[in-house]
């Protein structure tokens, strides 16, 4: 994982006798988009804390920006990190600037940087009101600029999206966008399926403390071995026609015109030709992938595989 | 050090902002007033002036209302934080966790001086200045306020020590607390009742010299009322300085050894803290 901007090897973390983060290895390459997706407490945020040096592992090795936390090129190191945890937590009485100035100051970064990341969040009209008159999204907006203070070279996302308006999201969405275009390693957890399937480069699903599956969207998809949704739509009168032709496959008819079936992904193929083999019958054929969501049941969910995964190097 | 004096300068404006500074300097320069005023009328024809008399009075407040300002600033500065979820963001910007503690504190102290200084300022201005006030009272004036700041910072280290060491913000306020009851009341009461128990068979004055720099109050009175003749004369303390053999040259790095240990063992422990 040489060059990696986050590199987890064998790392284990236990509290007593409960690992919460059991033998995970993950790399996170510069400017990839990696979601951490799992149920809470399946290990995620005890994974960022690591990553952090908030925490110490029991095993295994953390480097995170080339360097181990707690060692002595960890201090700088931390000038290229940002951070924003779960429920972020400002002093109330402080205004939004001097909050960002405050932070800004520890990462030797200027005035005009900090101004600049409040216009970013859109919280340049709020700046000078103090944080106890906030809303949640503004807050977690305010989160959102510190943690980007300084073009970090590694920002950890710990549910960022929590209490933003869908604007906000978009808006957060399409910074990481940018910000990853410019190089910067993002490693987010979230519990928002469809935001991370569109907003993330990989995916990577823990279990029980463990890293049950890491891939892209569609690679996950294909290992998953989920079921393709294949919707045919006939003609009216066509569907009890369509369903003797397929006879013999696990089909449900939706109604005289519509039928939906399910089949393994290496099987779709061969199945639609039959389908359109019925000709004029066959109004549209909709093809509809297994959902993040499926997946998601698949390897993270309480009936998933307990199985564990060692992730290749990005 | 940009970093310590960006914390400092944060915990002040906290102070500002929620008030603490205000209320802390409002309640030392009332109850100093009062004692000014109030304290210093019997003096009558004694020969000491009237700034020497608020120097004693002022000095027996300090020694319970200084501690108790400082524990109450300090008690939660690190265990509240840790609650509140500002810590871990805060250990995530590239500052080490003793400057962390160092900033804090520096902040604290500051909040503590400025107090001090503006609430004795106003009674030592009204006592010292209607009636000249004599250079010694002056003098034993600034040392009184010096070592009461000393007095604050000792208690805002060991308030920054109980927030490393506790898990919870409720259990650091017992125990502050606790240790106010101790080095304020209790352990004068208790070295009292050993002396006349003992009488003088196994407390031998040595031994007592010694027991008298294990608390910082103690070490706050020697400096600050044995440390002049006339306070001294007037606060019943003027042979105790020579009977304890302590000059300011012992006492003062006593008060800052009061200081810097309960701080630094706060810096260790609060590294090692899991959050």
């Amino acid at each position: 994982m040489e060059g990696a901007a986050l590199a987890l090897e064998a790392v284990t973390k236990a509290y007593g006798r409960h690992a919460a983060v059991d033998g995970v290895t993950l790399g996170l390459a510069p400017g990839e988009r990696l979601a951490l997706l799992g149920h809470n407490g399946a290990g995620k945020t005890t994974l960022l804390k690591l990553a952090l040096g908030l925490t110490r592992a029991n095993g295994g090795t953390v480097t995170t920006l080339g360097c181990a936390p707690g060692s002595p090129a960890w201090t700088a190191a931390k000038r290229e990190i940002g951070f924003l945890p779960e429920s972020v937590a400002f002093l109330g009485s402080m205004t939004g600037r001097e909050t960002i100035r405050f932070y800004g100051r520890l990462k030797s970064v200027g005035r005009p940087a900090c101004e600049q990341a409040l216009a970013h969040v859109g919280l340049a009209g709020a700046a000078g009101k103090r944080v106890k008159t906030y809303s949640k999204g503004m807050r977690q907006r305010l989160g959102f600029a510190q943690a980007i203070l300084g073009a970090p070279r590694l920002l950890v996302l710990d549910e960022p999206t929590g209490g933003l308006d869908p604007e906000s999201r978009q808006s957060f969405h399409e910074t990481l966008q940018v910000l990853a275009g410019q190089g910067t390693a993002i490693i987010l957890s979230s519990h928002v399926l469809t935001e991370v399937e569109a907003g993330t480069d990989r995916i990577a699903i823990m279990r029980e403390g463990r890293l049950a599956a890491c891939g892209t969207a569609d690679e996950l998809k294909r290992r998953a071995g989920l079921a393709v949704t294949i919707r045919v739509a006939v003609r009216p009168g066509g569907g009890a026609r369509l369903a003797s032709a397929l006879a013999g496959r696990s089909s449900e008819r939706i109604n005289d015109h519509a039928v939906e079936l399910r089949c393994d992904a290496g099987e779709k193929r061969a199945l639609i030709e039959r389908i359109l083999s019925l000709g004029d019958e066959v109004e549209d054929i909709e093809i509809v992938p297994p959902g993040l969501d499926a997946v998601y049941a698949r390897f993270g969910g309480s009936g998933g595989s307990g199985g564990s995964e060692r992730e290749s190097a990005p | 050090m940009t970093a310590v004096a960006a914390i400092a300068g944060h915990e002040v404006l906290a102070g500002i902002r929620n008030r603490w500074m205000l209320a802390a300097t409002l309640l030392l320069g009332v109850l100093a007033l009062t004692l000014a005023f109030v304290g210093s009328t019997p003096a009558g024809p004694v020969a000491a002036s009237r700034l020497a008399i608020t120097v004693v009075s002022l000095s027996s407040l300090s020694v319970f209302l200084v501690p108790l300002i400082g524990l109450l600033v300090s008690y939660d500065t690190l265990v509240g934080e840790i609650e509140r979820g500002t810590m871990p963001l805060l250990m995530t910007h590239p500052v080490t966790r003793l400057r962390i503690v160092l900033g804090k504190f520096a902040g604290q102290v500051t909040i503590l001086a400025i107090a001090t200084v503006a609430g004795f300022g106003v009674a030592a201005l009204a006592t010292g200045l209607g009636d000249g006030g004599d250079a010694e009272a002056w003098r034993a004036f600034g040392i009184m306020v010096g070592s009461s700041i000393l007095l604050g910072a000792a208690f805002i280290a060991l308030g920054t020590l109980i927030s490393a060491v506790v898990a919870e913000r409720g259990t650091a306020a017992g125990v502050s607390a606790a240790v106010w009851l101790v080095f304020v009341v209790l352990f004068d009461m208790a070295l009292l009742a050993v002396l006349v128990a003992d009488e003088g068979q196994v407390v031998s004055g040595d031994l007592f010299r010694v027991l008298l720099l294990l608390n910082p109050t103690d070490v706050y009175r020697m400096l600050t009322l044995a440390g002049s003749e006339t306070v001294g004369a007037l606060s019943g303390m003027a042979g105790v300085s020579a009977e304890a053999a302590f000059g300011h040259a012992l006492l003062f790095p006593v008060m800052v050894l009061w200081v810097a240990v309960p701080l630094g063992l706060a810096g260790l422990l609060f590294g090692r803290k899991e959050l």
